[in-house]
């Protein structure tokens, strides 16, 4: 199918497809907050990742599916640098950084890769909370000391946001003392105590115990429908149906297919991704 | 088939009955053993030995008067070495060539020639080359030094048993590799270091006792030089033995309690300010 090959472009300017249109949420004229263009990733002989690339504009929530090893993980890991692309750009609001993979370039870009990092709040599977710093305490350490933010202006931000994802009472709790689904949405209020421009989800409920998982994808979809700009790496296909405005599905390394949730879920057009959606329904998952 | 409630919960009283009486049966085994030992000792040292009251009231006061200098030599050597293994294991860990084969030539070094041999080294090979130190302070850089090598490699795992999603979670969040490590993660590596330090001051408080070959008056250098001097090295070894004892007691009692309140400390911290 020629959308396949449309995507990749590896190095050329990157070019929309009209499966990549912004979705209904986004303005007319709107300039994108995150656009990735022709990311690969080698793992030694390993190739993970195929030229893909993303574009995703203000109030927008991406969701990313795909079976596991496709490389989707990776990809969300390489718009912050978690991971070192081997090719590709990133640009997450007029910071741009291009993959290094022979370390040419020094300091300069290691700056450029906090401030992208400081515009992209990143919530894990294993919500990695600091066990040695209180619930607010691990909200406003980042304000505090990479943005230098005063502490009684970075504690109401955090306040706002603990507020929001409803744990607001355990401000003085140690992560320890949390459920997981607590864990998580402090998680989240640490992301966004940041105030950053986009949300990076990396299979945020997969570690979850099943019942956990609700509260979590609640905050999310509340988070979407208020208009923050995410992109999430999921298997929850009912919140994807849901929530997001966009779908893309990746195959091998690249995105083989692109579209609201109603087309890519519903009703796809690549055969890997129906193939994918057919195992999950004979496993009973919904629609 | 369920048994009446009742006759349920008579049976689980009975049982932990029983269960609390085995244990302090165990209990009172155990410290009657232990008493049992101590007394053959004393007897062996009543009956065997002369002990002559004159002797040990004048031998125990100086002897244990070294037990000051044993604790300060242990306390700043064990300081040394925490710095020194602080940057040791920073070296270790670290991407620059340099500061890595620094470190591990250190470690190697150290950790692969005997204590003593680095105490006579300092006390009397360095004068030749014109560097005379005291004892005391070829005590302390010996020990400090000799320790922090082996700490080096106890303090690198310690930063490596922080998970590395911690490290990551601190950049994501937009702080530097230093920035993280300073705040994330190295408070977390030091609780789980901390009580190794503790475990090698103890050892350090026995291991000074070699610090008695180059002169330094502690504990054991007292104990050989009256215990020589009047053909009573048995007495006064026994004493200074009961002293390093006591000491090791004390400190290891100490070192539970801190571990007790950190691994509690975590969980109930109060908020700060």
């Amino acid at each position: 199918m020629s959308r396949t090959s449309d995507l990749r472009g590896a190095t050329a300017p990157h070019e929309l497809h009209p499966a990549e249109r912004p979705g209904v949420l986004v303005k007319p004229g709107a300039d994108p907050v995150l656009r990735a263009t022709g990311i690969e990733k080698w793992f030694g002989e390993n190739h993970v990742l195929r030229g893909a690339s993303i574009t995703v504009w203000p109030g927008e929530t991406v969701c990313i599916l795909g079976r596991s090893g496709s490389g989707k993980s990776t990809f969300l890991r390489s718009l912050n640098f978690l991971e070192d692309p081997t090719d590709g750009r990133v640009e997450i609001d007029g910071v741009s950084v291009a993959a290094d993979p022979f370390r040419r370039e020094g300091k300069q870009r290691l700056a450029r890769i906090r401030e992208l990092r400081m515009r992209a709040g990143m919530v894990f599977q294993e919500f990695n909370l600091f066990p040695h710093l209180s619930v607010i305490e691990n909200c406003i350490e980042a304000p505090l000391h990479v943005k230098g933010m005063p502490r009684k202006e970075a504690e109401e931000i955090a306040e706002r946001y603990l507020d929001k994802v409803g744990l607001l009472d355990k401000r003085d709790e140690y992560p320890s003392r949390l459920s997981g689904g607590q864990r998580q949405r402090v998680a989240i209020a640490r992301a966004l105590s940041m105030q950053p421009k986009v949300l990076l989800f990396d299979e945020p409920t997969s570690a979850l115990d099943p019942t956990l998982v609700g509260e979590v994808l609640k905050v999310m979809a509340d988070l979407a429908h208020e208009g923050r700009t995410m992109i999430v790496v999921t298997h929850e296909m009912d919140f994807a149906h849901e929530a997001a405005d966009r779908v893309y599905y990746m195959d091998q390394g690249e995105f083989a297919e692109v579209g609201p949730p109603e087309q890519v879920i519903d009703a796809p057009q690549d055969p890997r991704t129906a193939k994918f959606l057919s195992r999950f329904r004979t496993l009973g998952g919904k629609k | 088939m369920a048994k009446p409630l009742g006759l349920q919960s008579e049976l689980a009283a009975a049982v932990a009955k029983n269960d609390r009486r085995r244990e302090r049966a165990w209990r009172l085994h155990f410290r009657l053993v232990s008493a049992g030992i101590l007394a053959l000792i004393l007897l062996f040292i009543i009956t065997y030995l002369n002990v002559e009251a004159t002797f040990i009231s004048r031998a125990a006061p100086f002897i244990l008067a070294g037990a000051g200098l044993t604790i300060g030599v242990s306390l700043l050597s064990i300081t040394l070495a925490t710095l020194l293994a602080t940057f040791g294991a920073l070296g270790r860990l670290s991407r620059s060539a340099t500061a890595n084969a620094i470190a591990s030539f250190y470690v190697s070094f150290f950790r692969g020639t005997p204590l003593l041999l680095q105490l006579l080294f300092w006390y009397l090979a360095l004068p030749q080359v014109g560097i005379v130190l005291d004892p005391f302070v070829c005590a302390v850089g010996a020990l400090g030094m000799n320790y922090g090598a082996y700490m080096t490699e106890l303090f690198r795992a310690g930063i490596q048993a922080v998970p590395g999603g911690q490290r990551e979670a601190a950049v994501a969040l937009g702080m530097s590799e230093s920035t993280a490590f300073r705040r994330i993660v190295a408070p977390q590596a030091f609780r789980i270091i901390v009580p190794a330090i503790g475990n090698d001051f103890v050892a350090m408080l026995k291991d000074s006792a070699l610090a008695s070959a180059v002169t330094l008056q502690e504990i054991l250098w007292r104990a050989q030089n009256i215990g020589r001097k009047e053909f009573k090295s048995l007495q006064t070894l026994l004493i200074a033995a009961a002293v390093y004892w006591v000491l090791t007691i004390a400190f290891t009692a100490v070192q539970n309690r801190v571990e007790a309140r950190l691994a509690a400390g975590d969980r109930h911290k109060e908020v700060k300010g």
